[in-house]
């Protein structure tokens, strides 16, 4: 049988190449399925809805407009997308030309994302390592991630040693990666 | 493999998209050749997509779907695939109808025929060869995909001059993960009541294996994808039987269409 993991990365696949056939219902359901996750990054990073807005419809529109810029090698639609919306966002952001095209976006994972309830959880772990972290590590990281920060305006920005703000960052990923190993 | 201590924190940095000038290209240069710090690489950009998957925001505004789906409407792509059903699930399905379901599912089988090809490249190629290699393959087996299971695809076979196209099938076997594809064309119109049938012929002698039942389009042509299969079955042959569609479908009771000739 079939796992509630092959099923839903096929069933994700079955939609993309029903996109590619230029299924505008297999679209609705993409949308349906993922705007929220979009939707939810790209506000998070840019704090104004109609802007985030724009990044959600920028990305769909893409993926209409080329279904084939994801395939399975690239990750779970779920994760490719929240990438896609970050990275655009902070281009949108720091109102630069976007710089990562969405066929560009590579991203292995091997955790349980295949339903909402393991998205769920897993959700729950990594904001449960995110809570437990001290308030400076988890500082330094949202903002390089959710602003785009390069580690020199980090440090500028907080006041701290360059490399006080790069083992902060490295230190925060490995906390993150050890809760998700156990 | 471990990842080299002094791009460490460095390599962190880049997956965030926070490491810039100098160091970002002494980086670059030092990832040209080293697979353990690539791999680190895309294990940190994994575990960075789960960060932006912690974003619980509200729902977008049902403006936004609106504004999306008039601006597709706008933008047809391709005329909508014929007689597809809206998002069917994948299966182990033998069953040909559900053209891109099928497609999904052999798109899953290049995906991992082509993982299994670059696991078992990881250490004898540059990681950047490999990688690169490996977008290629995977773009083209896509491009394959897509065009074999296009249903507005024109399949036209070519056969002697002045000869009547006769029914035709390729099986496409993998016993080690037992994957099957088959395809048929020039299969005659089913009479009422029947179906056909794809058998495995085991290479032991046993008797044969049901490889799926399937009813081909109206041009005689059909696919068969991954159907049920008993695990590290060597095939000898294959064949096609109509079959009447009621009853068991365990061995065959009707009559050959189409037999392998064998490699």
């Amino acid at each position: 049988m079939p796992s509630a993991d092959t099923n839903a990365m096929t069933s994700d696949l079955a939609l993309v190449m029903a996109i590619r056939s230029g299924d505008q219902g297999a679209m609705t359901g993409l949308y349906d399925r993922y705007s929220s996750i979009v939707y939810s990054v790209a506000l998070r990073v840019l704090q104004d809805t109609g802007a985030a807005e724009d990044v959600l419809q920028d990305i769909f529109m893409q993926l209409w407009r080329n279904p084939g810029a994801f395939d399975a090698s690239r990750g779970k639609l779920a994760a490719w997308l929240a990438v896609i919306a970050r990275n655009r966002a902070i281009d949108a952001l720091r109102r630069r030309r976007p710089e990562n095209d969405i066929e560009d976006a590579v991203v292995p994972i091997e955790h349980d994302l295949a339903s909402e309830a393991d998205r769920s959880r897993t959700m729950d772990r990594v904001r449960g390592a995110l809570q437990a972290m001290p308030a400076p590590q988890r500082s330094a990281l949202e903002m390089a991630y959710f602003e785009g920060l390069p580690h020199s305006e980090i440090a500028e920005k907080t006041g701290e040693p360059l490399g006080t703000i790069k083992t902060r960052i490295r230190a925060g990923l490995l906390s993150l990666r050890k809760v998700l190993a156990t | 493999m471990s990842v080299h201590e002094e791009f460490a924190e460095d390599l962190a940095l880049y997956a965030l998209g926070s490491l810039d000038g100098a160091e970002r290209q002494a980086l670059e240069r030092h990832l040209e050749g080293c697979a353990s710090c690539i791999r680190e690489l895309e294990l940190l950009r994994g575990d960075l997509s789960l960060l932006a998957l912690t974003t619980a925001g509200p729902k977008p505004p049902a403006r936004a779907r609106q504004r999306l789906l008039s601006a597709i409407a706008n933008e047809p792509r391709l005329p909508v695939a014929q007689a597809a059903p809206a998002f069917p699930r994948r299966q182990r399905s033998w069953w040909p109808a559900l053209g891109w379901a099928a497609a999904a599912a052999l798109t899953l089988l290049c995906i991992g025929l082509l993982r299994q090809n670059s696991t078992l490249q990881q250490d004898v190629a540059s990681p950047r060869e490999q990688f690169t290699d490996q977008g290629s393959k995977l773009e083209q087996a896509n491009e394959v995909v897509a065009t074999l299971l296009d249903p507005e695809a024109q399949k036209i076979e070519l056969v002697a001059s002045g000869s009547k196209p006769q029914p035709r099938g390729k099986a496409i076997y993998q016993r080690r993960n037992r994957n099957l594809i088959f395809f048929a064309s020039n299969l005659p119109p089913l009479p009422a009541d029947k179906i056909y049938e794809l058998w495995l012929f085991p290479a032991n002698g046993a008797a044969p294996v049901a490889a799926g039942l399937f009813k081909p389009d109206a041009r005689g042509s059909a696919t068969v994808v991954n159907p049920p299969l008993p695990e590290g079955e060597e095939a000898k042959n294959f064949a096609v039987t109509l079959e009447p569609e009621s009853g068991s479908h365990e061995s065959p009771r009707g009559t050959p269409v189409i037999v392998g000739v064998g490699e």
